[in-house]
């Protein structure tokens, strides 16, 4: 049976987590503007693959997150 | 005959404080989990819904990049421009210019004559905040008062300030003198 993580090993398991949402969040930041700037500037193909890469990220920051839920969670 | 009140226990090393009632934890309602009381506790909560609210962020930017997308779709749909007369290309003087709307009422577009037969036309947003460009022929230039960003006249391309694209060239033809807009070009 796996052993329950101590309140310490959990503050620092959401501090790493919060440090790589945050580094996805500002990537996201990032490709939205570029995106936008091509897209105004009439460059189309750019469009498409920015988006899944967007969507790339949220699923993966979903992901983490629902990990600190699911550490969360009491075991029996 | 005295009887002693059963004393709380800890139901795990980390727990510091313990409910009145005595439960573990993870038997209390759930405000008591989202509102704790010990420093540990709280700091993990508060981290957790910081992240939280960073993953609805990138939600929020997940749906502005399908909002391009859609826009995208919706601006190929259009395809092929009208083609739509602006005005007799003797009725704007040299030195003059005349506001249209191009290929929509709302879409606000300005042409410029500099000579006998040159006319210049672009889209009038600044390609910065959507400011609308006036033109100053003295300076050769196109002129957003919001942020002093200057397009060349005869280009479109952002000269000084803040811009960095140049402004929307509008195509132009001349037919039995009457002037025509005919497409437009967007440009890196």
């Amino acid at each position: 049976m796996k052993r329950a993580f101590s309140r310490q090993q959990k503050t620092t398991i959401v501090f790493g987590i919060l440090a790589l949402v945050l580094m996805t969040v500002v990537l996201q930041l990032w490709l939205l503007t570029a995106t936008m700037n091509a897209f105004l500037a009439g460059q189309e193909r750019v469009v498409i693959p920015a988006a899944i890469a967007s969507i790339v990220c949220f699923a993966l920051n979903l992901g983490l997150l629902s990990y600190i839920y699911r550490m969360e969670r009491p075991r029996f | 005959m005295t009887t002693t009140p059963t004393q709380p226990t800890r139901t795990t090393p980390d727990q510091l404080s313990i409910p009145p009632d005595g439960r573990p934890y993870h038997d209390q309602p759930q405000w008591r989990n989202d509102f704790p009381i010990d420093w540990p506790q709280d700091e993990f909560v508060a981290r957790r819904d910081f992240t939280k609210f960073l993953v609805l962020t990138s939600f929020a930017f997940a749906v502005g990049q399908l909002w391009i997308v859609f826009e995208n779709f919706r601006r190929k749909r259009k395809g092929q421009l009208p083609v739509m007369r602006i005005a007799r290309a003797e009725a704007i003087p040299i030195g003059g210019s005349l506001v249209f709307g191009y290929p929509e009422a709302h879409d606000t577009c300005i042409v410029v004559r500099t000579g006998g037969q040159q006319y210049f036309a672009y889209n009038q947003k600044c390609t910065h905040l959507s400011c609308a460009v006036v033109p100053d022929l003295a300076h050769g230039r196109f002129l957003c008062p919001c942020h002093n960003g200057s397009f060349e006249l005869r280009t479109g391309i952002p000269i000084a300030g803040p811009p960095r694209r140049p402004l929307e060239r509008i195509l132009l033809e001349i037919r039995d003198g009457d002037l025509y807009a005919i497409g437009r070009e967007v440009r890196a």
